[in-house]
């Protein structure tokens, strides 16, 4: 038997009503292993007003860079503290800020690695579908060889960089539509 | 390491693009440059497992949140939860979220001028089972008018959210309720060109689940995408 999967709407404006109760801004607990990162940024639209009525959620691997889901069958260790999932609302002015560790390299697609990375979807009403994008670490030497980054035009590439600032914070837009700095978003 | 099979992509017409010019809230939030093909690896046949340890018994009856009953006709909403080789997806979160009868969200950004009824939130949860049903008690949701155009106003609709087995298994959408006159006219309902996807966003009644003087029964199956057999080759 061959289904389609049922069509995807927006979650519209009032999605805080059935949402935020799995709300996350820390994806760590105190006995997490790995780096804490913290992360923060600013949903913005065409015209560069901010979005503050999206959402955010984070899916990424554990310091070792194993995922906590039974198709990961690398031979990396699980961290019982760390689940690697991330519900993260925006404020009146589309900003974001979460917790997490930076995860570790994780097996690719062909015998290739991936470079540190965290799957981000973005929900927002006037979003029909979900976005996906990825956050990759600026200055990370395994990025000059992941093989998702190798698909993006080069130019493109900073969008997905999250780049530290002065006090260790990444910094990381999402940026909707644009010009120039359009984010990148994956047909998935 | 011989790669996994991924996800199957959209049949073409059944899911939406990001810019729908008759919504207008696509405008200016769907990109303006060419997505980039995204292969499946490891990190997107993964994703969160919530299953039921988070969720709370009286979680998917809408109409026992308070001290009182809301207002509104009294409805079942149940249905199974396939993936698009028709198997059924057990112990995934489903999350709704709905207006109250009056077509009023219990949300501070909701100026619509209609009650609040002090008896309904509108949120509800709950973990499909080992055969991937779900089921939900609440009331049927009013109509209510938007800013898209002159006179726009959204037919009657329940927001659901769905996990699934993978990150690429995420859904957000609406169902919607047979014979809505309001339905033609939704810019958001009519996003997909393929007819029998639309109507696969409409539950139907059903009578088996009806139970007598108390509350309609409603029948709505969702799908998730589904595996490819062998790995994609791109």
């Amino acid at each position: 038997m061959t289904l389609n999967a049922t069509t995807s709407h927006t979650v519209g404006p009032y999605y805080h009503i059935g949402l935020t109760w799995l709300n996350r801004e820390d994806l760590t607990v105190a006995q997490t292993l790995g780096e804490r990162v913290a992360i923060t940024g600013q949903v913005v639209d065409g015209n560069g007003d901010f979005v503050n009525d999206a959402m955010l959620e984070v899916w990424q691997a554990n310091a070792a860079g194993k995922y906590d889901h039974p198709e990961d069958d690398q031979d990396k260790p699980l961290d019982p503290n760390f689940e690697g999932f991330g519900r993260v609302p925006v404020d009146a002015e589309g900003r974001f800020r979460f917790t997490t560790i930076k995860p570790g390299t994780v097996e690719g697609l062909k015998g290739t690695t991936q470079a540190p990375h965290l799957v981000v979807l973005v929900f927002a009403r006037g979003l029909v579908k979900h976005l996906l994008t990825r956050i990759y670490f600026d200055g990370e030497p395994a990025n000059v060889a992941d093989p998702l980054l190798e698909c993006v035009p080069a130019e493109r590439r900073g969008t997905l960089l999250a780049k530290q600032d002065a006090a260790g914070v990444y910094q990381w837009n999402v940026i909707l539509q644009g010009t120039d700095a359009e984010t990148v978003f994956f047909d998935y | 390491m011989t790669d996994k099979p991924g996800y199957r992509r959209p049949q073409a017409g059944t899911q939406p693009e990001y810019l729908h010019p008759p919504y207008q809230s696509t405008n200016l939030r769907s990109p303006s440059k060419p997505l980039v093909f995204l292969p499946h690896s490891l990190s997107e046949i993964t994703g969160p497992t919530i299953g039921a340890d988070r969720i709370e018994e009286q979680d998917n009856d809408l109409t026992a949140q308070h001290s009182g009953e809301p207002l509104g006709e009294r409805i079942i909403i149940h249905g199974r939860v396939l993936d698009e080789n028709g198997l059924p997806v057990p112990g995934i979160l489903v999350e709704i979220w709905q207006a109250n009868a009056a077509g009023r969200y219990a949300h501070a950004r909701d100026l619509h001028d209609a009650p609040l009824d002090p008896n309904f939130t509108g949120t509800g949860r709950t973990v499909t089972d080992a055969d991937g049903w779900y089921q939900f008690q609440t009331i049927k949701p009013g109509a209510y008018p938007w800013g898209n155009h002159h006179n726009a106003w959204r037919p009657a609709h329940i927001h659901f959210s769905l996990f699934g087995p993978s990150i690429l298994t995420r859904l957000v959408t609406q169902m919607y309720f047979p014979g809505d006159p309001l339905l033609a006219y939704d810019p958001i309902y009519n996003c997909v060109p393929d007819t029998s996807a639309k109507e696969r966003l409409i539950a139907s009644f059903d009578l088996e689940k009806t139970i007598p003087s108390y509350a309609l029964g409603y029948r709505w199956d969702i799908v998730l995408r589904g595996r490819e057999a062998t790995p994609m080759e791109k």
